[in-house]
């Protein structure tokens, strides 16, 4: 298994810095490095849409900013379309390179969102969107979202009844467009992340991007074990790093070390409630749903005769 | 040139010759023609301007959102359900002082599915912030478009324009189509100060405090204000240029009334009639279309009733628990004068039930032979229940 993007890891990590001092995030916050590295990767030359979420705190109230590209906040369920509509405007204005990032939160992306996503991503408007997955509604409070895990706790899954059924696959309705490009990203992989995001930049049409963002609070994690947290994530194989172009060819970036998911569960306060039987249930699906990603990432893909 | 057109591609004509560059719609019927047109209009090259064919009017209202804070003038259009469904967007959009222009064509809202006239998709809108104009005929419709964009980019604010479905969406009528050079001479292009720029990064619509967020508030009500005066000039300034003036409202023989007959959109036709054969039979009646419902003009209205005996408003609308939202917002206005009119309100034609002058002469004698006005609205019209 090899990554397919040599040519955008071997470039130097960026110094250049787009997210400023002051920003309003958590310790830990792994939603604030993921925006942190995505503009490392884009450079000055993006327009940044944000729908509610964590971000529309972390982004600084009127009239601060914490970054120095251009933000336009909007409602919950519009990043697909409000960067449609910048999209828009600036090739109108024959600005066609500037970027257009749709920057979203797992609720604005999987659900509240997922309507004006699917329009966007079913036009192949141009635009790159990125969603940071803390796996909940952290900004109100850590509620469930169809991104939580099964058998997570949140404040409206209790340990006493936690989540129903497994993490919506975003990826594959993603896939179910045929854009041209989609991956998952983990902010313990920086330089993977940073080579996604530009790859995504160089691709035209509708990109996305699924990372994985670990949240001290709503996750139960002490702040300076996010990293730690994450890494284990893709070593378990619960969220494992691939991409997938056209939505049929399938490239599984990074081998894991096949650690059981009790290393990344019990680590996590959200899940301290599971007995023996719930991580060996969660165990059984990791493992299915990896062999499918390898037969995914087998196949031979799909080629139009034109 | 003069054309042959239906109310929906006046509203069309209006948008291409304001030189819109970006629409963002979903049909729903009776919106459909409009959006069709414009879609022509791009794909053959008589429009430079791209066509978003978006996956829902929340979706289209968004992405005009965007494009106008890119610092593109947009446009869209929809009615009933799909405006219901812009809710949100809508304030988004008049908060965010953007001066989109869209059409409304005025239908039922559900349930049961009626898709023909009536004002309460538009009405249920009117504290979005946007200004409304209710327009009586198709050329008014086209002008009305064209003075929008002035209108809106003079304030900040949104104008939506409304008319009757079928009565004016599908109804074709003879219209003058200005040239695009006359539009061009009258309407300045869009060069907004602020919008998304990398080379001047900025933030917009975020968290506001509560120790700014009051302060915004109040400019948007100022900007209403300020747009009372500012619709008057553009709709002068159109007459001028184009030799078709409007105005807030009109006014057909108020001077001397002692009863004032009040519409608005397509009912304001029968009640011309009604009120020039009252007028022949000696009867002193006038007749006040209500044009612009938001800002309200309500100075204009004090003017005109202020030592008027009776006030007759007729409403293709109902705010559930109150009764005709015309109605009732007049009586507002006069309420501090010490001379001012009984006020009579009827509820008329919801549904796409026809307005006929028959309709209104029979209103016009009920109100003569009753000493004061019923406490709620009163529905004319009614099938006798079983």
């Amino acid at each position: 298994m090899t990554t397919h993007q040599d040519s955008f890891t071997d470039k130097p990590y960026p110094q250049e810095e787009y997210l400023q001092s002051g920003y309003l995030s958590c310790q830990g916050c792994g939603g604030s490095m993921i925006m942190r590295h995505a503009l490392k990767a884009l450079g000055p030359d993006t327009v940044c849409v944000i729908p509610a979420s964590c971000w529309s705190i972390i982004a600084g109230n009127w009239p601060y900013s914490s970054l120095n590209i251009p933000i336009m906040h909007t409602a919950f369920e519009t990043a697909g379309a409000a960067a449609s509509g910048v999209r828009a405007a600036l090739d109108l204005k024959g600005k066609p390179e500037t970027h257009v990032l749709a920057f979203a939160g797992d609720g604005g992306t999987f659900d509240i969102g997922l309507q004006s996503l699917s329009g966007a991503a079913e036009r192949n408007e141009n635009i790159i969107y990125i969603c940071y997955d803390n796996e909940a509604y952290m900004n109100t409070g850590i509620q469930r979202s169809s991104a939580t895990p099964e058998m997570a706790w949140t404040t409206t899954t209790p340990a006493t009844f936690p989540k129903v059924g497994p993490k919506k696959n975003i990826i594959q309705i993603l896939t179910g467009h045929k854009i041209p490009y989609c991956a998952t990203a983990n902010v313990a992989w920086p330089m993977d992340l940073i080579a996604k995001v530009r790859r995504a930049a160089e691709t035209k049409g509708t990109t996305f991007i699924h990372a994985l963002s670990p949240c001290p609070p709503g996750w139960k994690i002490s702040s300076e074990k996010s990293i730690e947290v994450a890494r284990l994530a893709t070593h378990t194989k619960v969220f494992p790093l691939y991409e997938v172009i056209n939505g049929e060819s399938y490239h599984i970036n990074f081998e894991p070390k096949n650690l059981p998911v009790e290393a990344y569960l019990s680590m996590q306060g959200r899940f301290s409630h599971l007995s023996k039987a719930d991580i060996a249930h969660i165990q059984q699906r990791v493992d299915y749903e990896w062999k499918i990603l390898l037969q995914r990432s087998m196949m031979e893909p799909f080629h139009m005769n034109m | 040139m003069k054309k042959v057109l239906m109310g929906n591609h006046a509203a069309s004509w209006g948008a291409k010759l304001s030189r819109v560059r970006m629409i963002a719609a979903y049909p729903i019927t009776p919106q459909t023609h409009i959006v069709e047109e414009l879609s022509e209009m791009c794909s053959d090259g008589r429009l430079d301007a791209k066509f978003l064919k978006v996956e829902s009017e929340h979706s289209a209202m968004a992405s005009v959102i965007a494009s106008e804070t890119t610092g593109v003038r947009s446009f869209t259009a929809s009615s009933s359900n799909g405006l219901a469904l812009m809710h949100e967007m809508l304030h988004w959009a008049a908060g965010a002082r953007l001066p989109i222009v869209m059409v409304n064509v005025n239908r039922a809202l559900a349930p049961g599915w009626n898709i023909w006239a009536d004002q309460g998709d538009s009405l249920a809108q009117r504290d979005t912030g946007w200004i409304q104009i209710y327009v009586e005929d198709n050329q008014e419709v086209l002008d009305s478009v064209i003075q929008g964009y002035r209108i809106a980019e003079q304030v900040n604010l949104p104008v939506m324009v409304c008319y009757d479905a079928f009565f004016l969406s599908h109804t074709y009528e003879p219209v003058d189509i200005p040239d695009q050079e006359s539009v061009d001479s009258w309407l300045p292009s869009f060069e907004p100060d602020n919008f998304l720029d990398p080379e001047n990064p900025k933030a917009y619509y975020g968290l506001v405090m509560p120790d700014n967020y009051m302060e915004m508030r109040y400019r948007l009500q100022q900007a209403h204000e300020a747009a009372k005066r500012v619709v008057s000039e553009v709709g002068n300034s159109f007459g001028n240029h184009f030799g078709r003036p409007y105005d807030l409202v009109e006014t057909i023989h108020c001077d001397d009334a002692e009863t004032v007959l009040i519409t608005s959109s397509s009912a304001t036709s029968p009640a011309r009639l009604v009120v020039d054969k009252l007028r022949d039979a000696g009867r002193k009646i006038g007749l006040l279309k209500m044009r612009v419902f938001r800002p309200f003009p309500t100075e204009i209205v004090q003017e005109i009733l202020g030592n008027k005996k009776t006030a007759i408003v007729i409403d293709r609308n109902c705010s559930w628990g109150k009764g005709g939202i015309f109605a009732d917002e007049i009586k507002g206005a006069i309420n501090n004068l010490s001379n001012r009119p009984m006020v009579y309100s009827f509820i008329a034609g919801l549904g796409g039930r026809g307005i006929t002058p028959d309709l209104i002469e029979d209103i016009v004698k009920q109100v003569e032979n009753s000493e004061s006005p019923a406490t709620s609205s009163e529905w004319i019209g009614l099938k006798p229940f079983n």
